[in-house]
């Protein structure tokens, strides 16, 4: 059941991503940004973490995700270290993430070739 | 050649332009963005639970699974199955954050030509950098909000 619900909800916000590159002069980079700070807007003002708690993995997996666990990690980090933790803790639980995008993105970047477009 | 007939030469042409402009075949992209995108997340679900069974902390989880997806998102995009995916999933291979890796490697492998620093390591933040910029900018805005209200 769980699997379904992710299904959907991941799937839904692909949905609303296709529409607005398609229906807008939204590229698809803008809508990674506006994704990424859409799930940092709707986490702090408690939207996001419903969706969260229903969806599981297809809330956490799209984009918006990675902007809930920058906010989650920032009012954590906020509660516990005052403004240092506002600072550092959105970044931490980012961490992860950014440190594997950019250790795996240079590799496979290095070992391989972009295929010749036909 | 007169105003009005330059005139009615540009609207011809806006035309014609509009008429040759390919429509996006919304239901179709929108179906293919539902799929995909649910899938990818269906094997972030199933991540999920592999870890949760080993007892690892709520936060552990998240971590592991963003950098498993994000392993399988460049590497995809090396052997060059990602991009073919892409090219009919649209925003259900861009909107995981399997395309967030996607959107480092492409261009870092485009324009590795131009040497490890300036082509690699400058390009592959081309995309992965605005998202980080705002991302990383708008949680400490958040965290400094979060003090003011709870002061």
């Amino acid at each position: 059941m769980e699997y379904i619900r992710a299904f959907v909800v991941g799937g839904v916000i692909c949905i609303i991503g296709q529409l607005l590159i398609d229906g807008t002069k939204l590229t698809s980079a803008h809508v990674l940004v506006l994704f990424v700070t859409l799930g940092v807007v709707l986490t702090a003002i408690g939207v996001y973490e419903p969706i969260v708690k229903y969806g599981g993995a297809g809330a956490t997996v799209p984009l918006p995700g990675f902007g809930y666990a920058l906010a989650k990690g920032a009012i954590k980090g906020a509660k516990e270290g005052g403004i240092l933790g506002a600072f550092t803790g959105g970044v931490e639980s980012g961490a992860g993430g950014v440190a594997a995008a950019v250790v795996f993105g240079y590799l496979m970047a290095v070992i391989f070739n972009p295929k010749t477009k036909n | 050649m007169s105003k009005r007939e330059k005139l009615r030469k540009e609207r011809d042409y806006d035309a014609y332009v509009k008429q040759k402009t390919p429509k996006p075949t919304y239901l179709k992209n929108v179906i293919w963005a539902f799929c995909v995108g649910g899938l990818i997340c269906v094997l972030g679900q199933f991540i999920t639970n592999v870890f949760e069974n080993m007892n690892m902390s709520e936060k552990d989880v998240s971590t592991a699974r963003t950098i498993i997806l994000i392993f399988l998102g460049a590497f995809f995009t090396g052997i060059g199955v990602y991009d073919k995916l892409g090219k009919r999933a649209g925003a259900g291979s861009i909107v995981p954050i399997t395309g967030f890796a996607n959107s480092i490697v492409a261009p870092a492998m485009e324009f590795k030509r131009e040497g490890y620093i300036f082509g690699i390591g400058a390009k592959m933040f081309i995309l992965a950098g605005p998202v980080l910029v705002y991302g990383f900018g708008s949680s400490v805005l958040v965290g400094l909000i979060y003090l003011l209200i709870n002061k």
